[in-house]
């Protein structure tokens, strides 16, 4: 196990000092940015002054240390537009899109398993074929567009839901939620429910072949032939497992959850780290475009790597098959 | 996948026809009336001409933008699929033949793509590079050729054990005979059905990325970015200007998932689903 364990560890570094290259070389590489931040009126020795005070005449693999050096003491720059420092910007607004990507990923286990379970259950009924149709469909609609047309039923014809925002935020522990007041959870509503689509549709989907399986399976005939009943079979012998490749898959997803944010926060003008890229990547503030970057691989490795680690806790075949 | 074919022939017809068959060339400024701007649907214009699906800001016909919305986001959906299929094949059957250290760059390059998330590539991709068609298919690219070569890899690798690869190899066929004559035809199935999933991806991520203003510039308007206009009249109750191209978006990838399910079933049996 911890031969496994620090194999793994090794592994998610080097990821991280390769996605750090690609995307410092990327966004540096490419493109005057002084061009963009110093008003085309200054004169020669303005942007010349600029350019030093950037730091962008250095060569680029100095450039590059010095950005790596700075990062890993969590200084990323200053943002270019706002003149502060880009990490703090990022961190400020992390909060919001984790609070919305987690109430999207509660609200597709919470919908999806149950839902699921059903449709695997019963795969002929009207219920079971009217789920799997539904998540078909929930795969293939553009999550954007089904933002918008959120926002025209329920914002604009209905009236009840606001249009866009977070709301009035509660501190707790000095970090702004919106779940605590009624009107903070009517502007999460919509936005979560966005989000949450796509999972949704993919859990409910996984759970169906898994419960479907599962029911052909000896354990479940011969926990009917004790005589327990159907509930208990379901709830306990089939849901059991069940939950282990859809537990891997939430925790995978919540990565691309957070990625997907940056659509749905551009359409719920939900003042998240994505919708901060978007805007950075619209007045091309590097520092800003790179902190995200940074942070979001950094996310990602790290759940990959807590997923990886908790599925070979709970499935001794996967640690098995990866040390032989 | 009757139905969903006929769909899907109707759209792609409507799509390459567009010039012939819209009632106006929507980017032609001469051809639009600001006394006609944003028109409910079936209004009529100034001149008399009936608006189908309304008109939007500009006093654009709704009907016509979107058929050549459709025509652009077909276009960049085929067209970088067919680039992806072509290069991640190849890499994959590389890999697969060859072996050794191609392999290995190849395969872990793929997985560490894989490991995150599509649009989270293509929104780097396209702030370094910045607008324009060759860029988004550039992007699209990138985000899809992982896939195939791993499928192909995968294919190739059991197809190389069978007999007629020996036999090919007894001949003394060239490498690249071998693998594009003889392995490649053996390999297609799979890759056919992923394909077709992949180009109702590509038209959706290329439509996402244009409303999100990075994609497609405005003189190459995609369904994407038509949506993303009509969403500023959204809120005031002009719901037509977003809701019809989400309409032809909605009806275009959900036709290509439906038929792609049957490819699926017809060439794929092992991942034949109940």
């Amino acid at each position: 196990m911890l031969a496994y364990v620090a194999r793994r560890i090794v592994q998610s570094l080097a990821v991280l000092a390769i996605m750090s290259l690609l995307v410092f070389a990327g966004v540096y590489a490419i493109g005057n940015p002084i061009d963009i931040l110093v008003n085309p009126q200054s004169d020669q020795s303005e942007i010349a002054r600029a350019t030093a005070a950037l730091g962008l005449d250095r060569p680029l693999a100095e450039q590059y240390f010095v950005f790596l050096a700075r990062a890993a003491t969590g200084d990323l720059g200053n943002s270019f537009a706002f003149n502060v420092p880009a990490i703090g910007l990022i961190l400020e607004r992390m909060p919001a899109t984790l609070e919305l990507a987690t109430a999207a990923m509660l609200i597709a286990l919470a919908l999806g398993i149950p839902l699921g379970l059903w449709a695997g259950i019963a795969p002929r009924s009207v219920a079971g074929r009217m789920i799997a149709a539904g998540s078909i469909l929930g795969f293939s609609l553009p999550t954007f567009w089904v933002g918008l047309m959120l926002i025209m039923v329920f914002s604009v014809w209905l009236g009840w839901l606001p249009t866009s925002g977070r709301g009035p935020t509660t501190s707790i522990a000095g970090i702004p939620v919106s779940f605590l007041s009624i009107e903070g959870l009517r502007h999460l509503v919509l936005p979560a429910a966005n989000l949450a689509l796509f999972n949704l549709s993919l859990i409910a989907r996984l759970t169906r072949s898994g419960a479907r399986e599962a029911m052909q399976q000896d354990y479940v005939r011969f926990a009917r032939a004790k005589g327990l009943s159907e509930r208990r079979v379901v709830g306990v012998h089939v849901l059991k497992n069940v939950l282990v490749p859809v537990a891997t898959v939430a925790g995978v997803e919540f990565g691309s959850v957070i990625a997907f944010a940056v659509v749905t926060e551009s359409i719920f003008a939900w003042p998240g780290m994505g919708k901060l890229l978007i805007d950075s990547i619209n007045v091309l503030d590097r520092p800003v475009i790179v902190g995200y970057l940074c942070i979001v691989v950094a996310l990602f490795v790290a759940i990959n790597l807590a997923v990886d680690l908790l599925v070979s806790w709970l499935d001794p075949r996967v640690r098995l098959g990866a040390e032989r | 996948m009757r139905p969903a074919l006929a769909l899907l022939a109707l759209l792609a017809l409507a799509a390459v026809l567009a010039p012939w068959i819209a009632p106006q060339n929507p980017y032609d400024l001469a051809q639009l009336q600001l006394l006609d701007s944003r028109l409910p649907p079936l209004a009529r214009s100034a001149e008399g001409a009936i608006r189908w699906l309304g008109t939007d800001d500009q006093g654009r016909d709704m009907l016509s933008a979107v058929l050549y919305g459709l025509r652009t986001s077909l276009a960049v959906g085929l067209a970088s699929t067919a680039l992806g299929f072509a290069i991640g094949v190849s890499l994959g059957l590389a890999a697969a033949w060859f072996g050794g250290w191609l392999d290995a760059l190849i395969m872990r390059l793929a997985d560490l793509q894989l490991s995150f998330p599509s649009i989270l590539i293509a929104l780097v991709l396209l702030a370094l590079l910045g607008q324009g068609l060759e860029k988004i298919v550039l992007a699209l690219v990138a985000v899809q050729w992982a896939y195939y070569a791993r499928v192909a890899r995968a294919s190739a690798l059991v197809e190389r054990r069978k007999e007629y690869v020996e036999a090919a190899i007894a001949l003394a066929f060239s490498d690249a005979r071998i693998i594009f004559r003889h392995l490649l035809p053996n390999c297609l199935p799979p890759l056919i059905v992923l394909a077709a999933v992949q180009v109702a991806a590509a038209i959706t991520l290329e439509a996402t990325l244009s409303f999100l203003g990075v994609g497609l510039p405005i003189t190459q308007p995609s369904l994407g970015l038509l949506i993303a206009n009509g969403f500023n009249y959204l809120l005031s109750g002009h719901y037509w200007i977003s809701f019809f191209p989400g309409v032809a978006l909605v009806l275009a990838v959900v036709g290509i998932n439906l038929v792609a399910d049957r490819l699926r079933d017809v060439l794929d049996p092992r991942e034949r689903r109940g």
